[in-house]
Protein backbone atom coordinates (compact mmCIF):
# COMPACT_ATOMS: atom_id res chain seq x y z
CA UNK A 1 0.00 0.00 0.00
CA UNK A 2 1.14 3.48 -0.65
CA UNK A 3 1.82 5.96 2.17
CA UNK A 4 -0.57 9.29 2.08
CA UNK A 5 0.82 12.00 4.39
CA UNK A 6 -0.95 12.35 7.31
CA UNK A 7 -0.97 14.52 10.20
CA UNK A 8 -3.01 12.28 12.82
CA UNK A 9 -0.02 9.83 14.07
CA UNK A 10 0.79 7.53 17.11
CA UNK A 11 2.67 7.92 20.37
CA UNK A 12 3.36 4.42 20.71
CA UNK A 13 4.90 5.19 23.89
CA UNK A 14 1.51 6.09 25.17
CA UNK A 15 -0.34 3.30 23.35
CA UNK A 16 -1.76 0.66 25.43
CA UNK A 17 -3.07 -1.39 22.16
CA UNK A 18 -7.00 -1.20 23.92
CA UNK A 19 -9.84 -1.00 21.49
CA UNK A 20 -11.19 2.27 22.04
CA UNK A 21 -10.08 3.78 18.69
CA UNK A 22 -10.75 1.10 15.84
CA UNK A 23 -14.24 0.96 17.23
CA UNK A 24 -14.65 4.41 16.64
CA UNK A 25 -12.76 4.74 12.89
CA UNK A 26 -15.26 5.77 10.41
CA UNK A 27 -13.12 4.33 7.53
CA UNK A 28 -11.95 1.11 10.15
CA UNK A 29 -8.51 2.39 9.30
CA UNK A 30 -7.24 1.60 12.55
CA UNK A 31 -5.67 -1.88 13.99
CA UNK A 32 -4.24 -3.29 16.92
CA UNK A 33 -1.05 -4.66 15.71
CA UNK A 34 2.07 -6.06 18.59
CA UNK A 35 0.30 -4.10 21.29
CA UNK A 36 -0.14 -1.25 19.59
CA UNK A 37 -2.58 0.82 17.14
CA UNK A 38 -1.67 1.20 13.81
CA UNK A 39 -3.10 3.20 11.41
CA UNK A 40 -3.67 2.23 7.75
CA UNK A 41 -2.48 4.64 5.62
CA UNK A 42 -4.69 4.73 2.94
CA UNK A 43 -7.63 4.51 4.51
CA UNK A 44 -7.43 7.34 7.36
CA UNK A 45 -8.66 10.73 6.55
CA UNK A 46 -7.53 12.62 9.09
CA UNK A 47 -10.78 13.48 10.84
CA UNK A 48 -9.43 13.37 14.41
CA UNK A 49 -12.55 10.79 15.62
CA UNK A 50 -9.38 8.60 17.36
CA UNK A 51 -7.73 11.50 18.87
CA UNK A 52 -10.71 12.52 21.01
CA UNK A 53 -11.69 9.03 21.97
CA UNK A 54 -8.10 7.63 22.96
CA UNK A 55 -8.06 7.61 26.63
CA UNK A 56 -4.31 7.61 26.83
CA UNK A 57 -3.92 10.56 24.41
CA UNK A 58 -1.56 8.10 22.45
CA UNK A 59 -3.06 9.79 18.94
CA UNK A 60 -1.82 13.14 17.77
CA UNK A 61 -2.03 15.92 15.82
CA UNK A 62 1.15 16.79 14.30
CA UNK A 63 1.49 20.73 13.32
CA UNK A 64 4.38 22.81 12.66
CA UNK A 65 6.83 24.23 15.70
CA UNK A 66 7.08 28.01 16.26
CA UNK A 67 10.44 27.70 14.86
CA UNK A 68 9.78 27.25 11.01
CA UNK A 69 9.00 31.31 11.26
CA UNK A 70 12.59 31.81 11.11
CA UNK A 71 12.74 30.71 7.70
CA UNK A 72 10.88 33.33 6.24
CA UNK A 73 11.78 37.14 5.96
CA UNK A 74 7.62 37.96 5.99
CA UNK A 75 5.48 36.11 8.03
CA UNK A 76 1.50 35.73 7.30
CA UNK A 77 -0.97 34.55 9.76
CA UNK A 78 -4.05 32.62 8.45
CA UNK A 79 -6.47 33.17 10.85
CA UNK A 80 -9.33 30.70 10.80
CA UNK A 81 -12.73 31.87 11.97
CA UNK A 82 -12.57 29.56 14.90
CA UNK A 83 -9.99 31.23 16.58
CA UNK A 84 -12.87 34.27 17.46
CA UNK A 85 -14.36 31.59 18.98
CA UNK A 86 -11.45 31.32 22.00
CA UNK A 87 -11.75 34.27 23.53
CA UNK A 88 -14.03 35.55 26.69
CA UNK A 89 -15.59 38.98 26.03
CA UNK A 90 -14.04 39.86 22.72
CA UNK A 91 -15.90 42.67 21.08
CA UNK A 92 -13.65 43.04 17.94
CA UNK A 93 -12.01 40.72 16.28
CA UNK A 94 -9.13 43.35 15.34
CA UNK A 95 -7.85 42.33 19.06
CA UNK A 96 -6.74 38.94 17.77
CA UNK A 97 -5.72 40.09 14.75
CA UNK A 98 -3.32 43.28 16.23
CA UNK A 99 -1.95 40.59 18.83
CA UNK A 100 -0.85 38.23 15.90
CA UNK A 101 0.80 40.95 14.26
CA UNK A 102 2.65 41.83 18.22
CA UNK A 103 3.41 38.19 18.51
CA UNK A 104 5.94 38.56 15.26
CA UNK A 105 3.66 37.82 12.28
CA UNK A 106 4.17 40.63 9.38
CA UNK A 107 0.66 40.35 7.77
CA UNK A 108 -2.49 38.65 8.88
CA UNK A 109 -5.41 37.52 6.38
CA UNK A 110 -8.69 36.88 7.37
CA UNK A 111 -9.84 33.06 6.17
CA UNK A 112 -13.17 34.52 6.43
CA UNK A 113 -12.01 36.89 3.45
CA UNK A 114 -11.87 34.17 1.42
CA UNK A 115 -14.63 32.29 2.61
CA UNK A 116 -16.92 35.54 1.81
CA UNK A 117 -15.41 34.99 -1.83
CA UNK A 118 -15.42 31.68 -2.04
CA UNK A 119 -19.95 32.41 -1.40
CA UNK A 120 -20.50 34.89 -3.93
CA UNK A 121 -18.74 32.51 -6.71
CA UNK A 122 -20.65 29.33 -5.55
CA UNK A 123 -24.14 32.03 -5.39
CA UNK A 124 -22.81 32.49 -9.12
CA UNK A 125 -22.40 29.57 -10.59
CA UNK A 126 -25.95 28.45 -8.98
CA UNK A 127 -27.28 31.07 -10.85
CA UNK A 128 -25.51 30.10 -13.98
CA UNK A 129 -26.56 26.51 -13.65
CA UNK A 130 -23.22 25.00 -14.21
CA UNK A 131 -23.20 22.84 -10.65
CA UNK A 132 -24.55 19.58 -9.98
CA UNK A 133 -27.02 19.34 -7.67
CA UNK A 134 -27.03 18.76 -4.51
CA UNK A 135 -23.06 20.40 -4.73
CA UNK A 136 -21.69 19.17 -1.51
CA UNK A 137 -19.04 22.04 0.39
CA UNK A 138 -15.35 21.27 0.20
CA UNK A 139 -14.41 23.13 3.40
CA UNK A 140 -13.75 20.43 5.50
CA UNK A 141 -10.62 18.32 3.91
CA UNK A 142 -11.81 15.05 5.88
CA UNK A 143 -15.46 14.91 4.56
CA UNK A 144 -13.50 15.42 0.94
CA UNK A 145 -11.01 12.49 1.96
CA UNK A 146 -14.29 10.30 3.36
CA UNK A 147 -15.88 10.80 0.22
CA UNK A 148 -13.04 9.67 -1.64
CA UNK A 149 -12.65 6.71 0.41
CA UNK A 150 -16.18 5.96 1.11
CA UNK A 151 -18.32 7.61 -1.23
CA UNK A 152 -16.43 8.01 -4.74
CA UNK A 153 -19.98 7.95 -6.35
CA UNK A 154 -20.42 11.45 -4.98
CA UNK A 155 -17.00 13.30 -6.27
CA UNK A 156 -18.86 14.80 -8.93
CA UNK A 157 -21.26 16.34 -6.72
CA UNK A 158 -18.12 18.49 -4.52
CA UNK A 159 -18.32 21.67 -5.18
CA UNK A 160 -15.16 22.26 -7.23
CA UNK A 161 -13.86 25.52 -6.13
CA UNK A 162 -10.82 26.18 -4.29
CA UNK A 163 -11.47 26.36 -0.09
CA UNK A 164 -11.67 29.55 1.16
CA UNK A 165 -8.41 29.02 3.68
CA UNK A 166 -6.48 28.52 -0.49
CA UNK A 167 -8.10 31.71 -2.04
CA UNK A 168 -7.34 34.02 1.46
CA UNK A 169 -3.81 32.48 1.28
CA UNK A 170 -3.53 33.29 -2.59
CA UNK A 171 -4.63 37.10 -2.00
CA UNK A 172 -2.38 37.39 1.00
CA UNK A 173 0.33 36.45 -0.85
CA UNK A 174 -0.32 38.74 -4.02
CA UNK A 175 -0.82 41.42 -1.45
CA UNK A 176 2.85 40.49 0.31
CA UNK A 177 4.69 40.18 -3.00
CA UNK A 178 3.56 43.56 -4.12
CA UNK A 179 3.66 45.68 -0.58
CA UNK A 180 7.48 44.00 -0.18
CA UNK A 181 9.14 42.82 -3.33
CA UNK A 182 10.01 39.85 -2.07
CA UNK A 183 9.83 36.34 -3.86
CA UNK A 184 7.79 33.79 -2.57
CA UNK A 185 10.23 31.56 -1.12
CA UNK A 186 10.64 34.64 1.53
CA UNK A 187 7.41 34.98 2.19
CA UNK A 188 5.55 32.27 4.88
CA UNK A 189 2.22 31.78 4.99
CA UNK A 190 1.05 29.80 8.25
CA UNK A 191 -2.48 28.92 8.88
CA UNK A 192 -4.08 29.10 12.39
CA UNK A 193 -5.88 25.92 12.34
CA UNK A 194 -8.64 23.86 14.60
CA UNK A 195 -7.73 20.48 13.06
CA UNK A 196 -5.25 18.19 11.52
CA UNK A 197 -7.48 17.62 8.89
CA UNK A 198 -6.52 21.23 7.13
CA UNK A 199 -2.77 20.60 7.81
CA UNK A 200 -3.27 17.62 5.67
CA UNK A 201 -4.87 19.11 3.10
CA UNK A 202 -2.20 22.39 2.94
CA UNK A 203 0.89 19.74 2.87
CA UNK A 204 -0.95 17.22 0.76
CA UNK A 205 -3.83 18.76 -1.28
CA UNK A 206 -5.95 16.71 -3.24
CA UNK A 207 -6.81 19.13 -5.94
CA UNK A 208 -3.90 21.47 -6.52
CA UNK A 209 -0.64 20.75 -7.30
CA UNK A 210 0.39 22.97 -4.48
CA UNK A 211 -1.27 24.85 -2.12
CA UNK A 212 0.49 28.12 -1.79
CA UNK A 213 0.58 27.50 2.14
CA UNK A 214 4.08 26.72 4.22
CA UNK A 215 2.43 25.35 7.31
CA UNK A 216 -0.31 24.73 10.07
CA UNK A 217 0.26 26.23 13.90
CA UNK A 218 -2.50 24.89 16.41
CA UNK A 219 -5.01 27.23 17.65
CA UNK A 220 -4.27 25.59 21.32
CA UNK A 221 -0.75 26.44 21.05
CA UNK A 222 -0.66 29.24 19.75
CA UNK A 223 -3.86 30.42 22.31
CA UNK A 224 -2.03 31.04 25.55
CA UNK A 225 1.16 33.54 24.08
CA UNK A 226 -1.57 34.95 21.69
CA UNK A 227 -3.93 35.89 25.23
CA UNK A 228 -0.92 37.19 27.13
CA UNK A 229 -0.77 39.26 24.15
CA UNK A 230 -4.20 40.82 23.96
CA UNK A 231 -3.91 41.27 27.36
CA UNK A 232 -1.17 43.71 27.40
CA UNK A 233 -2.85 45.21 23.81
CA UNK A 234 -3.88 49.26 24.47
CA UNK A 235 -6.70 50.68 22.83
CA UNK A 236 -5.02 53.02 20.75
CA UNK A 237 -2.42 50.04 19.48
CA UNK A 238 -6.06 48.25 18.29
CA UNK A 239 -5.32 48.37 14.20
CA UNK A 240 -8.68 48.07 11.92
CA UNK A 241 -7.34 44.75 10.44
CA UNK A 242 -10.76 43.31 10.15
CA UNK A 243 -11.93 42.51 6.94
CA UNK A 244 -15.09 40.33 6.64
CA UNK A 245 -18.65 40.29 7.92
CA UNK A 246 -21.42 37.99 8.98
CA UNK A 247 -21.04 35.33 6.23
CA UNK A 248 -17.49 34.74 6.31
CA UNK A 249 -17.03 34.52 10.39
CA UNK A 250 -20.49 32.24 10.31
CA UNK A 251 -18.02 29.75 8.73
CA UNK A 252 -16.63 28.85 11.48
CA UNK A 253 -19.59 26.50 12.72
CA UNK A 254 -22.01 24.32 10.89
CA UNK A 255 -24.58 26.21 8.84
CA UNK A 256 -22.55 29.11 8.35
CA UNK A 257 -21.36 28.11 5.06
CA UNK A 258 -24.82 26.96 3.78
CA UNK A 259 -26.12 29.97 5.26
CA UNK A 260 -24.14 32.55 3.17
CA UNK A 261 -24.98 30.69 0.06
CA UNK A 262 -28.82 33.02 0.60
CA UNK A 263 -30.66 29.46 -0.51
CA UNK A 264 -33.35 27.64 0.86
CA UNK A 265 -32.77 24.25 0.01
CA UNK A 266 -30.00 23.18 1.92
CA UNK A 267 -29.13 21.00 4.76
CA UNK A 268 -25.70 21.31 7.23
CA UNK A 269 -24.71 18.08 9.01
CA UNK A 270 -21.95 17.91 11.22
CA UNK A 271 -20.14 15.36 13.53
CA UNK A 272 -18.75 11.95 11.31
CA UNK A 273 -21.94 9.93 11.67
CA UNK A 274 -24.22 12.15 10.92
CA UNK A 275 -22.77 13.20 7.74
CA UNK A 276 -21.86 9.60 7.22
CA UNK A 277 -25.67 8.85 7.54
CA UNK A 278 -26.64 12.57 5.26
CA UNK A 279 -23.76 10.72 2.47
CA UNK A 280 -25.44 7.08 2.43
CA UNK A 281 -29.06 8.88 1.19
CA UNK A 282 -27.85 11.29 -0.72
CA UNK A 283 -25.64 8.37 -2.47
CA UNK A 284 -29.19 6.64 -2.43
CA UNK A 285 -30.89 9.77 -4.33
CA UNK A 286 -32.92 10.38 -1.56
CA UNK A 287 -31.89 13.96 -1.36
CA UNK A 288 -32.14 15.13 -4.58
CA UNK A 289 -34.87 17.92 -4.21
CA UNK A 290 -31.51 19.63 -2.47
CA UNK A 291 -29.75 22.40 -3.80
CA UNK A 292 -26.58 22.58 -1.43
CA UNK A 293 -25.06 20.16 1.47
CA UNK A 294 -22.50 21.52 4.11
CA UNK A 295 -20.55 18.81 5.82
CA UNK A 296 -18.52 18.82 8.44
CA UNK A 297 -16.88 15.91 10.61
CA UNK A 298 -15.83 17.74 13.68
CA UNK A 299 -19.36 18.66 15.93
CA UNK A 300 -20.48 21.71 15.52
CA UNK A 301 -18.17 22.55 12.62
CA UNK A 302 -14.63 24.25 12.70
CA UNK A 303 -15.28 25.15 16.25
CA UNK A 304 -15.35 21.24 16.99
CA UNK A 305 -11.71 20.69 15.85
CA UNK A 306 -9.46 19.23 18.25
CA UNK A 307 -6.99 21.89 18.40
CA UNK A 308 -9.25 24.27 19.24
CA UNK A 309 -9.37 25.13 23.22
CA UNK A 310 -13.27 26.21 23.69
CA UNK A 311 -16.17 23.80 24.22
CA UNK A 312 -17.89 24.28 20.20
CA UNK A 313 -20.72 25.05 21.66
CA UNK A 314 -19.15 28.10 23.60
CA UNK A 315 -17.06 29.34 20.40
CA UNK A 316 -20.19 29.51 18.72
CA UNK A 317 -22.56 31.71 20.59
CA UNK A 318 -19.58 33.86 21.19
CA UNK A 319 -19.26 34.14 17.07
CA UNK A 320 -22.78 35.12 17.17
CA UNK A 321 -22.00 37.64 19.89
CA UNK A 322 -19.43 38.93 17.69
CA UNK A 323 -21.07 38.79 14.22
CA UNK A 324 -23.78 40.84 15.74
CA UNK A 325 -21.51 44.13 15.14
CA UNK A 326 -20.55 43.29 11.78
CA UNK A 327 -21.38 44.19 8.69
CA UNK A 328 -23.05 41.00 5.88
CA UNK A 329 -20.39 40.79 3.83
CA UNK A 330 -17.28 43.09 3.17
CA UNK A 331 -15.86 41.13 -0.40
CA UNK A 332 -17.43 39.74 -3.08
CA UNK A 333 -16.79 39.06 -6.80
CA UNK A 334 -18.35 40.52 -10.16
CA UNK A 335 -19.80 38.38 -12.53
CA UNK A 336 -16.79 39.41 -14.90
CA UNK A 337 -14.47 37.78 -12.21
CA UNK A 338 -12.71 34.89 -13.69
CA UNK A 339 -13.81 31.95 -11.87
CA UNK A 340 -11.48 29.46 -13.71
CA UNK A 341 -9.19 31.03 -11.33
CA UNK A 342 -10.74 29.14 -8.52
CA UNK A 343 -10.93 26.08 -10.11
CA UNK A 344 -8.94 22.81 -9.17
CA UNK A 345 -6.10 22.45 -10.81
CA UNK A 346 -6.03 18.23 -10.37
CA UNK A 347 -8.91 16.32 -11.01
CA UNK A 348 -9.90 14.34 -7.56
CA UNK A 349 -9.77 10.68 -8.32
CA UNK A 350 -11.40 7.89 -5.91
CA UNK A 351 -9.09 6.22 -3.40
CA UNK A 352 -8.94 2.34 -3.86
CA UNK A 353 -9.00 1.71 -0.12
CA UNK A 354 -11.97 -0.38 0.00
CA UNK A 355 -11.93 -2.14 -2.50
CA UNK A 356 -10.95 -6.02 -2.21
CA UNK A 357 -8.77 -6.46 -5.38
CA UNK A 358 -8.71 -4.76 -9.14
CA UNK A 359 -9.73 -7.46 -10.77
CA UNK A 360 -13.43 -8.11 -10.52
CA UNK A 361 -13.13 -12.49 -10.66
CA UNK A 362 -10.48 -12.26 -7.84
CA UNK A 363 -12.43 -9.62 -5.71
CA UNK A 364 -15.73 -12.18 -6.18
CA UNK A 365 -13.42 -14.98 -4.89
CA UNK A 366 -12.35 -13.07 -1.68
CA UNK A 367 -15.67 -11.50 -1.06
CA UNK A 368 -17.18 -15.14 -1.05
CA UNK A 369 -14.81 -16.43 1.12
CA UNK A 370 -15.28 -13.17 3.38
CA UNK A 371 -18.68 -13.73 3.92
CA UNK A 372 -18.10 -17.71 4.49
CA UNK A 373 -15.26 -16.60 6.90
CA UNK A 374 -17.77 -13.97 8.57
CA UNK A 375 -20.36 -16.70 9.10
CA UNK A 376 -17.94 -18.21 11.06
CA UNK A 377 -16.67 -15.51 13.39
CA UNK A 378 -18.56 -15.04 16.77
CA UNK A 379 -20.44 -11.94 15.37
CA UNK A 380 -19.41 -10.53 18.65
CA UNK A 381 -17.26 -7.40 17.27
CA UNK A 382 -14.84 -7.81 20.75
CA UNK A 383 -11.90 -5.73 18.70
CA UNK A 384 -9.71 -8.72 20.95
CA UNK A 385 -8.52 -9.46 17.48
CA UNK A 386 -7.09 -5.92 17.21
CA UNK A 387 -10.18 -5.55 14.06
CA UNK A 388 -12.89 -3.10 14.96
CA UNK A 389 -15.24 -5.94 13.99
CA UNK A 390 -15.95 -9.39 12.98
CA UNK A 391 -16.45 -8.20 9.43
CA UNK A 392 -13.17 -6.31 9.38
CA UNK A 393 -11.56 -9.41 10.70
CA UNK A 394 -13.13 -11.54 7.82
CA UNK A 395 -12.02 -8.53 5.96
CA UNK A 396 -8.65 -8.51 6.56
CA UNK A 397 -7.88 -12.52 6.50
CA UNK A 398 -8.97 -12.70 3.03
CA UNK A 399 -6.31 -9.45 2.24
CA UNK A 400 -3.44 -11.98 4.09
CA UNK A 401 -2.82 -9.16 7.13
CA UNK A 402 -4.29 -12.03 9.51
CA UNK A 403 -5.66 -15.73 10.31
CA UNK A 404 -8.79 -16.69 11.87
CA UNK A 405 -6.52 -17.70 14.71
CA UNK A 406 -6.67 -14.21 15.71
CA UNK A 407 -10.25 -14.56 16.70
CA UNK A 408 -9.81 -15.74 20.02
CA UNK A 409 -13.23 -17.02 20.92
CA UNK A 410 -12.98 -19.17 18.48
CA UNK A 411 -9.90 -20.52 18.92
CA UNK A 412 -10.91 -21.42 22.50
CA UNK A 413 -13.83 -23.21 21.42
CA UNK A 414 -11.72 -25.67 19.03
CA UNK A 415 -9.36 -26.23 21.77
CA UNK A 416 -11.60 -28.68 23.34
CA UNK A 417 -12.62 -27.18 26.38
CA UNK A 418 -15.25 -30.31 27.55
CA UNK A 419 -15.76 -29.38 31.13
CA UNK A 420 -18.83 -26.74 31.11
CA UNK A 421 -18.14 -23.48 30.23
CA UNK A 422 -16.01 -22.27 33.05
CA UNK A 423 -12.94 -21.05 31.14
CA UNK A 424 -15.12 -18.59 28.82
CA UNK A 425 -15.42 -14.91 30.06
CA UNK A 426 -18.62 -14.24 31.35
CA UNK A 427 -20.33 -12.60 28.37
CA UNK A 428 -20.19 -15.34 26.56
CA UNK A 429 -21.11 -17.74 28.34
CA UNK A 430 -25.03 -19.08 28.32
CA UNK A 431 -25.63 -19.89 31.95
CA UNK A 432 -24.98 -17.26 34.66
CA UNK A 433 -24.40 -17.40 38.46
CA UNK A 434 -26.59 -15.12 40.53
CA UNK A 435 -24.82 -13.10 43.25
CA UNK A 436 -27.28 -13.82 46.00
CA UNK A 437 -28.06 -17.40 45.73
CA UNK A 438 -24.86 -18.15 43.93
CA UNK A 439 -27.06 -20.99 42.06
CA UNK A 440 -27.25 -21.11 38.03
CA UNK A 441 -30.37 -18.60 36.51
CA UNK A 442 -30.93 -18.68 33.19
CA UNK A 443 -33.84 -15.81 34.00
CA UNK A 444 -32.17 -12.71 33.48
CA UNK B 1 -16.34 -21.81 -12.90
CA UNK B 2 -18.55 -19.36 -13.17
CA UNK B 3 -18.51 -17.10 -9.91
CA UNK B 4 -21.47 -16.01 -8.13
CA UNK B 5 -22.11 -14.53 -4.83
CA UNK B 6 -25.72 -15.56 -3.02
CA UNK B 7 -26.78 -12.52 0.15
CA UNK B 8 -30.19 -13.62 1.60
CA UNK B 9 -32.29 -10.62 3.65
CA UNK B 10 -35.13 -10.62 5.86
CA UNK B 11 -37.06 -7.38 5.61
CA UNK B 12 -38.86 -6.85 8.90
CA UNK B 13 -42.39 -5.53 8.70
CA UNK B 14 -43.73 -2.06 10.12
CA UNK B 15 -40.10 -0.89 11.11
CA UNK B 16 -39.35 1.58 9.08
CA UNK B 17 -35.45 2.51 10.80
CA UNK B 18 -34.33 -0.88 9.92
CA UNK B 19 -35.67 -0.71 6.18
CA UNK B 20 -32.42 0.25 4.15
CA UNK B 21 -30.51 -2.41 5.65
CA UNK B 22 -30.26 -4.79 3.31
CA UNK B 23 -30.38 -2.32 0.74
CA UNK B 24 -27.61 -0.59 2.52
CA UNK B 25 -25.42 -4.17 3.02
CA UNK B 26 -25.39 -4.89 -0.69
CA UNK B 27 -24.12 -1.64 -1.78
CA UNK B 28 -21.16 -1.94 0.70
CA UNK B 29 -20.49 -5.67 -0.95
CA UNK B 30 -20.53 -4.01 -4.66
CA UNK B 31 -18.16 -0.94 -3.52
CA UNK B 32 -15.47 -3.74 -2.17
CA UNK B 33 -15.92 -5.78 -5.48
CA UNK B 34 -15.15 -2.58 -7.20
CA UNK B 35 -18.34 -2.64 -9.29
CA UNK B 36 -18.67 0.48 -11.17
CA UNK B 37 -20.27 3.87 -9.24
CA UNK B 38 -23.49 3.43 -11.29
CA UNK B 39 -24.76 0.28 -11.23
CA UNK B 40 -24.23 0.34 -7.60
CA UNK B 41 -26.24 3.21 -7.22
CA UNK B 42 -29.09 1.73 -9.59
CA UNK B 43 -28.99 -1.63 -7.48
CA UNK B 44 -28.96 0.34 -4.28
CA UNK B 45 -32.28 2.56 -5.22
CA UNK B 46 -34.00 0.65 -6.91
CA UNK B 47 -33.45 -2.90 -3.62
CA UNK B 48 -33.93 0.23 -1.30
CA UNK B 49 -37.30 0.74 -3.33
CA UNK B 50 -38.46 -2.66 -3.11
CA UNK B 51 -37.25 -2.92 0.62
CA UNK B 52 -39.58 -0.21 1.64
CA UNK B 53 -42.45 -1.04 -0.58
CA UNK B 54 -42.16 -4.67 1.18
CA UNK B 55 -42.55 -2.48 5.02
CA UNK B 56 -45.19 -0.17 3.93
CA UNK B 57 -47.86 -2.47 2.15
CA UNK B 58 -46.61 -6.53 3.36
CA UNK B 59 -45.28 -6.48 6.40
CA UNK B 60 -41.75 -7.55 5.54
CA UNK B 61 -40.22 -10.17 3.54
CA UNK B 62 -37.75 -11.65 2.19
CA UNK B 63 -34.37 -10.61 -0.56
CA UNK B 64 -32.66 -13.05 -1.91
CA UNK B 65 -29.31 -11.12 -4.12
CA UNK B 66 -27.04 -13.22 -6.94
CA UNK B 67 -24.15 -11.27 -8.05
CA UNK B 68 -22.14 -12.45 -11.09
CA UNK B 69 -19.69 -10.82 -13.37
CA UNK B 70 -22.21 -9.72 -15.67
CA UNK B 71 -25.44 -8.77 -13.57
CA UNK B 72 -26.89 -8.36 -10.22
CA UNK B 73 -30.10 -10.33 -9.74
CA UNK B 74 -32.51 -9.37 -7.19
CA UNK B 75 -35.36 -11.23 -6.09
CA UNK B 76 -37.98 -9.36 -3.60
CA UNK B 77 -40.48 -11.68 -2.53
CA UNK B 78 -43.44 -11.11 0.12
CA UNK B 79 -46.77 -12.60 1.27
CA UNK B 80 -48.38 -9.11 1.54
CA UNK B 81 -52.24 -8.12 -0.04
CA UNK B 82 -50.66 -8.14 -3.73
CA UNK B 83 -51.37 -5.92 -6.14
CA UNK B 84 -55.23 -5.87 -7.20
CA UNK B 85 -54.15 -3.13 -10.25
CA UNK B 86 -50.50 -3.80 -11.29
CA UNK B 87 -50.64 -1.35 -14.67
CA UNK B 88 -52.28 1.28 -12.13
CA UNK B 89 -49.48 1.06 -9.86
CA UNK B 90 -46.39 1.47 -12.54
CA UNK B 91 -48.02 4.63 -12.65
CA UNK B 92 -45.91 7.16 -11.28
CA UNK B 93 -47.90 9.28 -8.79
CA UNK B 94 -50.26 6.44 -7.99
CA UNK B 95 -50.29 5.34 -4.44
CA UNK B 96 -52.36 3.09 -2.05
CA UNK B 97 -50.30 3.86 0.97
CA UNK B 98 -52.08 5.08 4.06
CA UNK B 99 -52.29 8.79 5.20
CA UNK B 100 -49.96 7.78 8.04
CA UNK B 101 -47.15 6.16 5.78
CA UNK B 102 -47.54 9.19 3.63
CA UNK B 103 -46.93 12.07 6.42
CA UNK B 104 -43.85 10.17 6.64
CA UNK B 105 -42.46 11.23 3.54
CA UNK B 106 -42.75 7.88 1.95
CA UNK B 107 -45.51 6.45 -0.47
CA UNK B 108 -45.16 9.04 -2.92
CA UNK B 109 -46.06 6.74 -5.73
CA UNK B 110 -42.76 6.32 -7.30
CA UNK B 111 -41.50 2.92 -5.78
CA UNK B 112 -42.44 0.79 -8.68
CA UNK B 113 -41.65 3.10 -11.40
CA UNK B 114 -38.63 3.99 -9.76
CA UNK B 115 -37.74 0.14 -9.22
CA UNK B 116 -38.35 -0.23 -13.33
CA UNK B 117 -36.22 2.84 -14.33
CA UNK B 118 -33.37 1.82 -12.62
CA UNK B 119 -32.99 -1.81 -13.65
CA UNK B 120 -32.13 -3.40 -17.02
CA UNK B 121 -34.30 -6.66 -16.31
CA UNK B 122 -38.25 -5.89 -14.25
CA UNK B 123 -40.84 -8.43 -14.18
CA UNK B 124 -43.88 -8.22 -11.40
CA UNK B 125 -45.40 -11.75 -10.12
CA UNK B 126 -48.56 -10.74 -7.67
CA UNK B 127 -51.85 -12.59 -6.50
CA UNK B 128 -54.17 -10.53 -4.52
CA UNK B 129 -54.26 -12.07 -1.00
CA UNK B 130 -51.04 -14.04 -1.66
CA UNK B 131 -48.32 -11.69 -2.15
CA UNK B 132 -45.75 -10.36 -4.66
CA UNK B 133 -42.91 -10.99 -5.93
CA UNK B 134 -40.13 -8.87 -7.93
CA UNK B 135 -37.45 -9.97 -9.83
CA UNK B 136 -35.08 -7.75 -10.92
CA UNK B 137 -31.45 -7.22 -12.97
CA UNK B 138 -29.38 -4.77 -13.32
CA UNK B 139 -26.27 -5.69 -15.80
CA UNK B 140 -23.20 -4.95 -14.63
CA UNK B 141 -20.73 -3.00 -17.24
Amino acid sequence: MSITFHSVRLDADKCQGCTNCIKRCPTEAIRVRNKKAYIISDRCIDCSECIRVCPHHAKYAVTEHFNELVSYKYRIALVAPALYGQFNNLENVDYVLTGLKKMGFDQVAEVSKGAELISSATRIMFDTGELKKPAISVACPAVVRLIRTRFPNLIPNLLPLCAPIDMAAKLAREEAREKTGLSDEDIGVFFISPCPAKRTAIRSPLCYDGSGINGAFAIKDIYPVLLQTMEKLKPEEIEPLNDSGIIGVGWASSGGEAAGLLKERYLAADGIENVIKVLEELEDEKLNDLDFIELNCCTGGCVGGVLTVENPYVAKARIQRLRKFMPVSCNSIDSDFDLDSLAWTKELTPSPAMKLADNVIKAMRMMSKLREIEASLPGLDCGICGAPSCRALADDIVRGYATENDCLIKRFKSENHTEGEDWLPLPFRDKIITEDTGEENNDR
Amino acid sequence: MEESIKLHYIVPGDDFTRAGAASGDVKRTLKELGVSPSVIRNVSIAMYEGEINMVIHANGGEIDVEITEEEIIMALKDEGPGIENVELAMKEGYSTAPDNIRTLGFGAGMGLPNIKKYTDEFSIDTKVGVGTTLNLKVKIQ
